[in-house]
């Protein structure tokens, strides 16, 4: 086998690879330099880089979001709590096989498109590794039941509770309360960066209502938390924590007992009551119906749902009291009376004669009476009582459009009344300039006739009818409504009206004669009250159709008649309630919703064993600072 | 050449006097003494890597006791056998990779592993990463140097065949490794520069065609990787820029033992395997990691110079292909993890977790220590 050597030239052989092994020598150290050289580069030189990359890593700050205020009815009735909810998410660097995973959860829970639209829509966004992504909440006991039995073979799903918002009454107070949902882009771009960082752990906005108006005290301020997480966002070590405010608990004046009687009265029909407490404006009852359940918004209503309610003929998402507008009718006529009065155009003893119309001297057209026959001879008294509508044709007439309107908006009406809920209507009391601007049409004699009986182009929104009433009772005191019990901002010191006392008695007692007098249009209203009621009646005419609305014949009928009216203050003599009810297409006002108005009268006068007791007022906590500034909040809404 | 080199070793006359005890093991006490260092720091560093679990340390500390084991075995094997042998055990590896192929057991979608039910599993593509440099230092001991164009023709026949079986696994790394153990004989066997020129600009050329054609969907990601981690900082490329921040955040001193956060938490994928260089630079620092580049310098070094006082061409060849081929493992490890490579799975040597390599690659050092033991009697001869 050795043969070969023989021929070998040794000595060159030797010589070729030490040269060779030399050049490798070389080789090796110089790539050996390069290699320290890198890590020279890396850890000495690049070292503040990647200590902060490395810091990135693994510490992360996490916002905790405050608990949400809960929010109280006077009486200390929940009214708004947080109850965890289950909801299901993945972590999508865990799950083998997402679609076949989805496909095997939507056997386990109902699963609809848009959850799953959702869910893949926010795969895609841009996320951290091993967050996890959800894919439906409210979760019901049965589906928790079945993902809990199944985690084994669902590796990456995970089950989280969070607090959300719950309303234990449902509907009952739907349009006052509102609701929160979803934060979303469009909230957070309103904000100002201070307010963004503020709802960085925060997923629900208030929308609508109590939740929606006072959204900065009941939101509290966010907390945060230093966290060291391994690669999987497991926190293994809290270094640094700066614990969340929570939001502020809000007490109302809503009476939880006033409210439910008003909404109990009103039953399935369509309409509004509003209560308010005259001694300090707060509101005790704020229905509009029918109602919703704000349940439903939280975690984002499903289309199902939201179409229920968007196509709904009633229409139960329009705030009918906050926002509808009605012609007040014969509702006005008492401080419609006062105006003559203040301007001296009429006075207590005057009469006129009532053939059962009204024409102006050498003009055709002739205002009716609602009295076909006519009232015969009519003096104010009678006029409020009887609701006598020649009566005050005839006064609105010599007091004008001019002095009527400066009298009426001291009442708080065509314009807002400051209540603390977002999206109030301003309502129309019409003037000159108004008609000019709005109609581009000069003032006629026949819109000042139409306008003292609370018709033509004047619109309240029941509140509006409820504070003017409140403001009567006060004896033109002003005063901004209350939902929560916190101070109110500093009424308008306006001044008070008709400075003579005996006016505002003798135009209370006239509507004292409404409800108690043999002649009155509320007589049903009055039977059996342990306490003297004063209230005036009226009916809005339904003048024309929603251009949408479509109602079959049967429906046609009960859609054109009138809406019935009532405002009223009781008791008489010491007012501890203040209260307008508007009963859609509810024809009379006496039948209609003067028994509601009354009912919601006992709810708050009457104890338990049915005896007068009149509730004290409610004292007011003082405004925490979270609220100061709340400005923008409310004019952020229209 | 004579044996006088001994008594010039500074540390070969203290330890390994031609009568010492060591020396009649056939063991070189300077290169063994340089690996047991380094595979003791090796489990401190892999403790840590491996979040503190003994289960990982026993059983790469069997691993390491199988692999001195082999080692203190084959350096009592004269190399004369070794020569003897090398081409039959080259055609039986030629063998058992077709065979791989076939009834291979198939593992993180490769098939690498041939198991003997009940006995014991292996690679044979470990086994070539000795069989060829083997066998192509046989080659060159019929011939006479330096290597010439029709040597460099064979020689590649010798080194492809192998290197294809095995990148058909596919296993890259391990091809790329034995690839390079055959070519470095070459060079070591003097191969003119012109030619090394030449076939290093062909490879420029083929390096695109095989990027193309040649290599797997995720051997071609890893490539794209290299060129832009930061083009997928959350998939591809996490590997890559979370090795970079556990060296980089390490600094000069490091972090500590059992203190770097990159690992413990988990940011770092593959600590314990391809990526516990990041560990130890995370923890060690700088100064960790130069005393361990100064280990495997003097291993690497101990190596070369067995090679330079080895007297037969086989001896030579094969002597300086192993130390080399120890090199390019470190080349290629380290340059990988801090991000001066793309990602191909070469692990740490004696270092990284797992695989028969620590095994190997300490066989190869025992076939080191006896061409270098066993020259007494060539001299003489």
């Amino acid at each position: 086998m050795r043969s070969p050597m023989q021929f070998k030239d040794h000595h060159r052989e030797g010589r070729i690879f030490a040269v060779r092994l030399i050049w490798s020598g070389v080789i090796v150290l110089m790539l050996m330099l390069v290699l320290a050289g890198r890590m020279i580069w890396l850890q000495a030189i690049q070292h503040d880089r990647y200590i902060t990359l490395s810091d990135k890593n693994r510490v992360q700050t996490q916002a905790v979001a405050p608990p949400r205020g809960l929010i109280y009815d006077r009486r200390g009735e929940l009214l708004a709590d947080n109850q965890p909810d289950f909801s299901l998410a993945l972590i999508a660097e865990q799950v083998p096989d997402i679609p076949a995973t989805l496909a095997r959860l939507a056997e386990m829970v109902t699963l609809e498109e848009a959850d799953i639209d959702r869910f893949w829509r926010r795969l895609r966004s841009p996320r951290r590794p091993w967050e996890p992504v959800p894919v439906r909440a409210r979760l019901t006991e049965e589906e928790i039941a079945r993902i809990a039995v199944a985690q084994h073979e669902l590796p990456g799903v995970r089950i989280d509770a969070d607090p959300i918002r719950h309303y234990p009454y449902d509907e009952l107070f739907s349009h006052v309360l509102g609701y929160v949902n979803r934060i979303n882009t469009e909230d957070l771009e309103r904000m100002t960066p201070d307010e963004q960082a503020n709802y960085s752990g925060t997923h629900y906005y208030g929308r609508l209502g109590v939740e929606r108006h006072y959204e900065r005290l009941l939101h509290g301020r966010v907390g945060f938390r230093k966290v060291e997480t391994n690669a999987r966002g497991r926190i293994l070590k809290v270094l640094e924590e700066i614990p969340p405010l929570p939001g502020e608990d809000v007490h109302l004046h809503l009476d939880i007992k006033v409210q439910q009687a008003a909404w109990d009265a009103l039953g399935e029909r369509r309409g509004a009551v509003i209560a308010i407490d005259p001694r300090d404006g707060g509101v005790l009852a704020f229905v509009s119906r029918p109602g919703f359940d704000p349940n439903l918004f939280v975690t984002g209503i499903s289309h199902h749902d939201y179409s229920g309610y968007r196509d709904d003929g009633d229409r139960p998402l329009f705030n009918r009291a906050l926002q509808g507008q009605y012609p007040p009718g014969s509702t006005l006529k008492p401080i419609a009376g006062l105006a003559g009065i203040d301007a001296g155009v009429t006075d207590w003893q005057r009469t006129i004669w009532d053939p059962g119309y009204y024409r102006l001297e050498g003009q055709e057209r002739v205002f009716r009476d609602w009295r076909r026959q006519g009232h015969g001879w009519v003096d104010m008294h009678k006029a409020v009582v009887e609701s006598c509508d020649t009566y005050f044709y005839d006064m609105g007439f010599k007091l004008g459009i001019d002095r009527m309107h400066d009298f009426m908006i001291r009442f708080g009406l065509g314009d807002r009344t400051g209540i603390d809920l977002p999206g109030e209507s301003r309502g129309i009391m019409p003037s000159r300039a108004w008609k000019r601007a709005v109609r581009g049409e000069p003032w006629y004699h026949g819109d000042t006739i139409n306008a003292s009986i609370g018709q033509g182009y004047m619109l309240t929104s029941p509140l509006q009818l409820a504070v003017s009433t409140a403001v009567f009772a006060r004896q033109g005191e002003p005063l901004v409504p209350r939902v929560a019990q916190l101070t109110p901002p500093a009424a308008s010191t306006e001044p008070t009206l008709v400075g003579q006392h005996q006016h505002w008695e003798r135009m209370t007692r006239a509507m004292v004669d409404v409800v108690h007098g043999a002649r009155g249009t509320a007589r049903a209203m009055g039977q059996g009250a342990k306490y003297r009621i004063a209230a005036k009646t009226g009916t809005a005419q339904v003048f024309s159709l929603g251009k949408d609305q479509e109602y079959n014949a049967e429906e046609l009928a009960e859609r054109l008649r009138d809406h019935a009216l009532i405002v009223g203050f009781a008791p008489a003599d010491n007012p501890a309630i203040a209260v307008a009810v508007l009963v859609e297409n509810g024809g009379s006002g006496g039948s209609s919703a003067g028994p509601v108005a009354r009912a919601v009268m006992d709810a708050w006068l009457l104890n338990r064993a049915g005896e007068l007791e009149v509730p004290p007022v409610a004292v007011p906590g003082a405004v925490p600072a979270l609220m100061a500034g709340n400005a923008s909040a409310e004019s952020t809404n229209r | 050449m004579s044996n006088e080199f001994l008594r010039q070793m500074p540390s070969g006359r203290t330890f390994t006097g031609k009568d010492g005890l060591i020396w009649r093991l056939h063991l070189d006490s300077p290169l063994l003494a340089a690996l047991i260092v380094l595979c003791l720091a090796g489990l401190l560093v892999l403790y840590s890597a491996g979040d503190s679990n003994p289960d990982l340390l026993i059983r790469q500390s069997v691993r390491l006791g199988g692999g001195f084991m082999a080692l203190f075995i084959l350096a009592q094997i004269p190399p004369r056998t070794y020569r003897f042998w090398a081409p039959a055990v080259y055609a039986a590896g030629l063998v058992l990779l077709v065979l791989v192929l076939f009834i291979g057991t198939e593992a993180k979608g490769a098939q690498r592993w041939l198991t003997i039910p009940g006995v014991a599993s292996f690679q044979p593509a470990e086994l070539m990463k000795l069989a060829v440099p083997a066998m192509v230092a046989w080659y060159f001991s019929e011939r006479s140097l330096p290597a010439r164009f029709r040597d460099v023709v064979l020689v590649m026949i010798i080194t492809l065949v192998p290197v294809l079986l095995i990148a058909r696994q596919p296993d890259l790394g391990t091809s790329l490794l034995v690839a390079t153990a055959g070519l470095l004989v070459l060079f070591v066997a003097g191969l003119s520069w012109r030619l090394i020129i030449a076939a290093m600009s062909m490879l420029a050329v083929a390096a695109p065609l095989m990027y193309f054609f040649v290599l797997h969907p995720y051997q071609r990601r890893r490539v794209d990787t290299f060129f832009n981690p930061e083009a997928d900082p959350l998939g591809a490329g996490w590997n890559i820029i979370q090795s970079k921040t556990a060296i980089g955040s390490g600094g000069i001193s490091g972090k500590g033992w059992l203190n770097g956060t990159q690992s413990r938490l988990d940011f770092l994928p593959e600590s314990s395997t391809d990526f516990i260089l990041a560990v130890l630079a995370e923890e060690g620092g700088l100064i960790g990691v130069l005393l361990l580049l100064a280990l495997y310098t003097i291993i690497i070094g101990r190596g070369l110079f067995i090679s330079w006082q080895a007297q037969e061409t086989f001896n030579r060849l094969l002597a300086s292909s192993l130390a080399l081929t120890f090199f390019i493992y470190v080349f290629v490890n380290i340059g990988m993890v801090s991000g001066l490579l793309p990602v191909v799975g070469v692990p740490l040597p004696l270092i990284s977790y797992g695989g028969t390599s620590i095994v190997t690659l300490l066989a190869g050092f025992g076939i080191l220590m006896s061409i270098h033991t066993h020259r007494k009697l060539l001299s003489n001869h």
